[in-house]
């Protein structure tokens, strides 16, 4: 065991995954020579070579397009984009063949790549650097959406998403690459695509939330343990689609109340299509309005005034006292 | 620091092999055998009654819209006859001829124009990619297939089709570059059939060629005359036998011309004149190959009513198979299949609501 960041859990998963298997390749903007922006990549290049690790032109929709042709021919390419907010310039060839290219040809080609991505605010950068799109991904049939929350389960996580027969979005909550470290054990680990879990016991309250804002979901169910005596349990989705939602169907059955944390936008976010589920399955047990904290239906604003906009420990409190508020 | 010119000398060839009027150059001529030459011949000759087939079919409201190949059978057939069966073919949409060539039946084209997915499905040792609507989309993927197979070391070229109004297209340049940079074993063969639906190749691009658009990235260009099959062949050997002995890759601009519609749901004579079709039709790559092979005795007369009786019974099976596969075909929730290795939880629960009560499968 070795405490490690999440930016070297995901290097040693991309280690690991290129030692097992060579047909593994990473392709993206700077991530051989320099390591990638934030460092996933580095010493990669070094150790499997730059047939292996390709530092590829500027271009975002050959980058996926490149590696989809790649994957049509077995190997099992890793492309980064190098912040989510470019990947528009790729998004045709992620939903009109990435996402259909074992469906269009009826099996005979499916397409084993993961398309890494960096997303979400909290590091003060630049406009487009900053945003939570996972819906638009989520929104396509033949894709698999995952977001990791911390170290440990990103390493075993990316591994999965590497040996997993479909296309997956794999994207990296960039506030958390550094932000704290985690056990993660030397051997290899993997973890079920398709699975939420439970990081934390209650039955008073149920908060549903993923990547970046698990931390201070976490941090806001302590403090309503202490300070209200309430106990909340807090799920993880790890996989946005396709959505686990039996456990927090199941959860807010029990605790009739939910709250969605998450910093995309409100409206046809992910927590949308929470609510849609938990109505569908779970009606019946609810006793208040489920409480929705996300961002707000804004462009994500300049870094000065991001804290305003994302939702922190504070918003989430507020969010489930109000929950816990109707009788 | 004085102002200096970069000399960068840069040349297009343009390759023209037998002529609209029966001139042949013996010294460019390809090494073709009297059997590859029959071959090609009868396989434009199938292309073109199966689009003339198919647009009947179409205004009898019995197939789809779909986007005829006539006036381009040279252009794909003296390309896909260079290359091998382990290349990979990466085509766009209106690759018909290709296909053909490469061992799709007729009938699959028939189901996937009849709006079948199944008529898309390829099968499991071709190495040829499913058409590809959006353009230029399917370009980044043979370089992509051209990058793999060098590593895996299969000897594979890559070849993809596009047209001239692709060439404005940004995945075109991120592709042609990419392929430049990694020299990977890929064919560009553009199609210039001079329209992209209504717009004609002069307000397509500014340059005087589609070729030099392969020269900025460090990439040869050729123009061809893409009704010639003969050179298309010669010249698709070339870009092959380059991407092979690991000199990268090559664009291919065939000058051809699209006869008929850009799909069936278009009216060129909203954008063209009868006269530029007309001349366009004395180029025809169908008779001139015809009169080459009847020059050089490889066809008389009678072959070729023989041949177009052949081709003719060839349709009607591959239509009278299409249609019991379509009669096959009612299965309420195919739609469901291929967009995952395994069908997720919450697919499921919709499959089974589609099916309806009592239909529930557990797997």
């Amino acid at each position: 065991m070795a405490k490690r960041t999440m930016a070297q859990a995901l290097n040693l998963a991309l280690r690991e995954e290129m030692d097992r298997d060579d047909g593994v390749i990473l392709l993206g903007e700077d991530v051989g020579v320099d390591g990638g922006v934030f460092r996933v990549t580095e010493g990669l290049l070094d150790k499997f070579g730059e047939q292996r690790v390709m530092d590829t032109p500027l271009a975002e929709a050959a980058i996926v397009g490149v590696s989809i042709g790649m994957a049509v021919h077995g190997l099992k390419p890793v492309c980064e984009v190098q912040f989510s907010g470019f990947s528009y310039l790729a998004m045709h060839q992620i939903e009109s063949h990435a996402a259909r290219m074992r469906w269009r040809s009826r099996g005979r080609f499916p397409l084993s790549m993961v398309v890494r991505m960096p997303y979400g605010g909290g590091v003060r950068a630049l406009e487009h650097h900053s945003e939570s799109k996972e819906a638009f991904f989520a929104h396509t049939p033949g894709l698999k959406v995952v977001i990791p929350s911390g170290p440990r389960n990103a390493r075993a996580l990316l591994a999965s998403a590497v040996r997993d027969p479909d296309p997956v979005i794999f994207m990296e909550p960039k506030r958390i690459y550094r932000a704290f470290r985690e056990e993660v054990p030397d051997e290899p680990e993997t973890l079920p695509i398709g699975e939420s879990r439970s990081a934390r016991d209650g039955d008073d309250l149920t908060l549903v939330a993923y990547g970046s804002m698990l931390r201070p979901t976490l941090e806001a169910a302590g403090r309503l343990a202490e300070e209200d005596g309430t106990e909340a349990e807090v799920i993880d989705l790890l996989t946005i689609a396709p959505l686990d939602d039996r456990r927090f169907t199941e959860s807010a059955r029990r605790t009739g109340r939910v709250v969605i944390v998450h910093e995309a936008q409100r409206s046809f976010g992910p927590g949308a299509e929470i609510v849609a589920r938990l109505v569908e399955k779970s009606f019946w047990h609810l006793e208040a309005p489920v409480v929705r904290v996300t961002g707000y239906d804004v462009q994500v604003p300049y870094f000065a005034r991001e804290g305003q906009y994302l939702p922190d420990v504070e918003r989430i409190v507020t969010g489930a006292r109000e929950a816990l508020g109707h009788a | 620091m004085p102002r200096e010119e970069i000399d960068l000398r840069y040349q297009v060839p343009c390759l023209s092999i037998l002529d609209e009027d029966g001139g042949f150059d013996d010294a460019l001529a390809p090494e073709a055998s009297d059997g590859l030459l029959r071959a090609m011949h009868r396989a434009m000759l199938l292309a073109r009654r199966l689009d003339e087939r198919m647009l009947k079919l179409q205004r009898q409201g019995r197939i789809g819209t779909f986007a005829p190949v006539s006036g381009q059978e040279a252009a794909q057939i003296g390309a896909m006859a260079a290359l091998e069966d382990r290349d990979w073919f990466v085509p766009s949409f209106r690759e018909s001829a290709a296909a053909l060539w490469r061992g799709t039946p007729a009938k699959q084209l028939l189901l996937y124009n009849a709006g079948y997915n199944e008529g898309g499905a390829v099968p499991q040792d071709a190495h040829d990619l499913p058409i590809a609507i959006p353009v230029a989309t399917q370009i980044p993927h043979a370089v992509g297939l051209a990058y793999a197979a060098r590593y895996r070391g299969t000897g594979a070229v890559a070849i993809t089709f596009f047209g001239d109004g692709a060439t404005s297209e940004g995945d075109f340049h991120e592709a042609i570059n990419f392929a430049g940079v990694f020299a990977t074993p890929t064919i560009f063969l553009c199609q210039n059939n001079q329209w992209a639906i209504s717009v004609p190749r002069e307000h397509q691009t500014h340059a005087r060629t589609l070729a030099q658009k392969a020269l900025a990235y460090g990439v040869p260009g050729i123009q061809v005359d893409g009704n010639d099959v003969l050179a298309v062949l010669a010249a698709t050997r070339e870009a092959a036998a380059r991407a092979r002995a690991g000199d990268g890759p090559t664009m291919i601009e065939c000058i051809t011309y699209r006869l008929s519609l850009h799909t069936t749901a278009d009216d060129p004579s909203k954008y063209r004149s009868d006269e530029e079709v007309e001349a366009w039709r004395r180029r025809d790559p169908i008779p001139r190959l015809q009169d080459h092979l009847k020059d050089r005795g490889l066809l008389a007369d009678e072959d070729i009513d023989a041949l177009e009786q052949e081709v003719a019974a060839e349709i009607d099976d591959a239509w009278s198979e299409a249609q019991a596969e379509m009669g096959r075909l009612d299965a309420p929730d195919v739609i469901f299949e291929h967009h995952y290795a395994e069908l997720p939880p919450y697919l499921r629960e919709q499959r089974d609501a589609l099916r309806g009560p009592g239909q529930r499968e557990e797997d």
